[in-house]
């Protein structure tokens, strides 16, 4: 078999990120990926055109939403005869659309495809409480008059109470905040150093703002033009005199270092990028921003084990490095997805430890420290929110056109998510 | 867009009648182009006003060519009708005129006309242009043509309008995308202007083998202003014509501008056109489609004050955006490759505005800049013929936008009514009169300003 080809990152276009229940409180999943597709339609030419194929998901889905990027590009300008299918990783889920896009442009199956993600925690799906579902479907199931009466005669106001979603690992019951408390306490992540990474997220995203370096990334939905939970004024004194509000298990509360300011917030919004191979994109003159060169997922067992929730990309990382025969220093540009600004610095230290590089790693030598001005340089979730889904196909874009406006160079997304588990990948132009 | 009632009121049939009683100006309705339209709705009449006439023939085998019955004979009956039957157009050669006592003919011809061109019917005069003559009668003659016109103008009744076309010595071949322009409804609310034509030396071009249905077929169109308004409708307009189109607006506007784009099946650009680098982004993002053709300077904005209490961030942005930036991307255009930057052949068409030629209260900002585009139009043309590539510009009236809506109702009614076709005009106005700029076919009109406004009295 002839060696693969690359996939390329043509563009992207994202609505800017709503904290919930604000400005998209009313828009659904649907509104918000049919409104990010139809402004890459825009961007692109691509109105009426077939792409290979759309992929995209959501974490939070309503089970009307079973076929959510079909219905997103029927809705769209783009032909009607453009195949689809969602995909689900949790806030791996954007990465590895473009990851499974990519892979079929490479084996030459597509030429052109759409990855992309979308998530509202503010149109979240409510379900009715398990006991209310049970007396519901026995009713259903009854054959007789009598047979719906004396099943719906199980009915009890407790059953009312809806179950509503949370940000909660089901086999533990702890938020994923508690878990990444856990995380930062073993590697004595200070809060401090949260805070700034903190503040420098939110400067770099302002600055890539005002440098206009979102004008081809983004399209304004709903009257917003800014991801609204930008704070360009934000400083590491000022995120300091928040109050923490995750605690590690057990832990000393004195000790909690993870605040609202260093946590993502609850976001909406939908994110979609344009992959292709180099042809198609020659065709229409088109750019080549960056190449998707080669992706790798790892999970953890943090529920048996002792590993922490959002570590997988630690574990990830190193099997991709080694399989490319590069170092973790081969990088110009680093996008780790600050899903907790302790989550970046305990993967780093992780990274830096000989410790855990040698038991849990099994290498001889820790993977070393990176150049931080080389980090999230224009910005990251903790400035720009995380709707799950969507993350990934906002950082693929941001990556490859920071590599495209350095004039080249190579540069790692690392991506953890909910369930124990990691998505990564390498650009490069 | 606000509801023009006076004009549903006087347009029914209680209102005609309580018009007609109490004097109340009507209101016509106005004839506006539709694809597959021909261009004249009846016959035409022809006339020359002098032996010297030499555009006649040319106007004779544009019409034929456009499947128009012309009658030259004005006693002579049209079609089963009798010699006094409506006609849609009338079209005099008034070119070389010797003296002011030539005029009688135009009179001649004219008068029988005014009451025998229908509703939207079309009246054209073409002639020579003044400033091409030495000996002061023949230019007295020449420029009495302009005063006749703009005066009929105001006499024509129905929605028809009477035009002033100057035709260069020489550039009588030259004038068919005119023609039809004038002739059709696509110039339903321009009426009592005068164009030139082949006035810049040096032009060059063809109509010929053009698909009048879809005159920029295959041309890149880049559109400022586009997300909403007037320049929605340009991109449209041009859309329509057979251009592709390459809509830009500011980032802020890109849900509306990616609207547009995926309307007219074109390209988003979201861009600040006063930023640095605004051309070049525009040339970068055009050489997807091979370059450009057609640039529309559309993009405009007010912050109207009285100029006593004026501040200079307030001017600076309005002067800015309506002209620095065109300057700007002009400079870009001209310096480009033929290859993928501005075609040779292209065309550039920007918006002026009547507040430009008369001055607006309220608006020495906006008014500045508004001329001051002119200024542009003029001093460009030139440099653009070696090229050869031209550049015109529109200026509307009062035209029924988002803008003059949010107008006081006095205002508002006072800038519909004080005009001779006695209503405000549409985008699609404004964008058919750009469109017919942006025409190959139009190569040999160059530096022209031209009124869409229905007449309006307003600096008339």
């Amino acid at each position: 078999m002839a060696s693969p080809r690359r996939a390329a990152v043509v563009g992207a276009n994202r609505i800017p990120f709503a904290r919930s229940n604000g400005a998209y409180a009313r828009a659904s999943n649907q509104d918000m990926l049919t409104a990010a597709l139809d402004g890459l339609v825009a961007r692109f030419g691509l109105t009426e055109e077939r792409m290979g194929e759309v992929v995209a998901g959501a974490v939070l889905k309503h089970s009307r939403d079973f076929n959510l990027t079909r219905e997103a590009v029927l809705g769209s300008r783009l032909s009607a005869a453009t195949p689809t299918y969602d995909v689900q990783q949790a806030c791996g889920t954007g990465l590895e659309a473009a990851i499974l896009v990519a892979n079929k442009i490479a084996l030459g199956q597509i030429e052109v495809g759409i990855a992309g993600g979308v998530d509202t925690t503010s149109d979240a799906p409510i379900a009715v409480n398990d006991d209310l579902r049970e007396v519901l479907l026995e009713a259903n199931r009854a054959k007789s008059t009598a047979g719906v009466v004396k099943a719906l005669a199980g009915l009890r106001p407790g059953q009312l109470v809806p179950e509503i979603p949370a940000n909660r690992e089901p086999r533990t019951g702890m938020a994923m905040g508690e878990h990444a408390a856990i995380t930062a306490a073993h590697w004595g992540v200070e809060r401090t150093a949260q805070d700034e990474l903190t503040a420098r997220s939110h400067q770099n995203l302002a600055k890539a703002y005002d440098a206009g370096f979102f004008d081809d990334l983004m399209t304004p939905f709903l009257g917003l033009t800014k991801d609204n939970n930008l704070r360009a004024d934000s400083t590491a004194e000022k995120l300091g005199k928040l109050k923490p509000v995750f605690f590690p298990a057990g832990g000393d509360k004195a000790e909690a270092t993870m605040t609202a300011g260093n946590s993502t917030p609850l976001t909406d919004g939908a994110a979609t990028v344009l992959l292709a191979s180099d042809e198609w994109a020659a065709e229409r003159g088109l750019p080549v921003l960056a190449h998707l060169v080669d992706a790798e997922t790892a999970a953890v067992d943090y529920v048996h084990g002792d590993e922490g929730l959002l570590m997988a990309p630690a574990y990830a990382v190193p099997r991709l490095l080694e399989r490319n025969g590069l170092t973790l220093q081969d990088f110009d540009f680093y996008e780790i997805h600050e899903a907790f600004a302790s989550t970046v610095l305990a993967t780093l230290a992780a990274w830096e430890s000989p410790q855990f590089c040698k038991e849990r790693l099994g290498l001889d030598a820790p993977l070393g420290s990176i150049d931080r001005g080389k980090l999230n340089v224009h910005g990251s979730s903790l400035a720009a929110g995380h709707p799950f889904a969507a993350t990934g196909a906002r950082i693929v874009p941001t990556l490859a056109k920071t590599i495209h406006q350095n004039g080249g160079g190579r540069g790692l997304i690392s991506i953890c998510a909910a369930g124990g588990q990691g998505v990564v990948a390498i650009l490069e132009a | 867009m606000s509801h023009d009632w006076y004009s549903d009121f006087v347009n029914s049939g209680f209102g005609r009648a309580v018009a007609g009683n109490v004097g109340l100006p009507p209101v016509p309705k106005l004839r506006r182009w539709q694809p597959g339209q021909p261009l004249l709705s009846g016959a035409a009449l022809l006339g020359t006003a002098t032996a010297d006439g030499r555009v006649a023939k040319v106007v004779r085998a544009v019409l034929a060519d456009a499947g128009v019955e012309v009658h030259e004979d004005p006693a002579a009956p049209i079609g089963g009708g009798s010699s006094s039957s409506k006609v849609a157009a009338a079209v005099l050669d008034a070119t070389g005129l010797s003296s002011p006592r030539d005029l009688a003919a135009v009179q001649q011809f004219l008068t029988p006309v005014m009451r025998r061109v229908g509703p939207s019917g079309r009246i054209l005069v073409i002639g020579d242009v003044p400033a091409q003559a030495e000996r002061p009668a023949v230019r007295a003659a020449r420029r009495s043509l302009e005063g006749l016109v703009r005066s009929a103008a105001k006499e024509a009744r129905y929605g028809a309008t009477v035009n002033l076309v100057h035709v260069a010595d020489g550039a009588e071949n030259d004038l068919e995308s005119t023609l039809r322009f004038f002739l059709s409804s696509r110039s339903a609310f321009v009426d009592g202007q005068r164009l030139d034509v082949g006035t810049v030396p040096g032009y060059a071009g063809s109509s010929a083998g053009t698909d009048w249905e879809h005159p920029v077929t295959g041309k890149v169109a880049v559109v400022t202003g586009a997300a909403r308004g007037i320049g929605r409708t340009v991109a449209q307009t041009l859309a329509r014509d057979g251009a592709t189109v390459v809509a830009v607006d500011v980032p802020s506007a890109g849900d509306a501008l990616a609207h547009t784009a995926n309307d007219v099946g074109g390209t988003a650009l979201q861009l600040d056109i006063t930023s640095d680098g605004a051309g070049e982004a525009i040339l970068e993002h055009c050489r997807r489609h091979g370059g450009i053709d057609i640039v529309v300077h559309n993009a405009g904005i007010t912050r109207d004050k009285l100029l006593a209490n004026q501040d200079t961030d307030r001017w600076n942005s309005v002067i800015d955006v309506n002209l620095n930036s065109q300057l700007a991307i002009n400079d870009l255009l001209l310096a480009s490759s033929d290859d993928d930057g501005f075609h040779r052949g292209g065309r550039i068409v920007t918006v002026s505005s009547m507040a430009g030629i008369a001055g607006n209260r309220g608006q020495t900002s906006y008014g500045a800049s508004k001329a001051g585009v002119i200024g542009l139009v003029e001093a460009t043309a030139p440099l653009l013929a070696d090229k050869d590539a031209t550049i015109n510009a529109v200026a509307p009236g009062f035209i029924e936008t988002a803008m003059t809506a949010a107008m006081p109702v006095g205002t508002r009614e006072a800038g519909r009514r004080l005009s001779s076709l006695t209503q405000g005009g549409l985008p699609i106005d404004v964008a058919e009169t750009i469109a017919w700029f942006a025409q190959g076919a139009s190569y040999a009109i160059n530096g022209q300003v031209l009124r869409v406004d229905g007449q309006n009295y307003l600096g008339a």
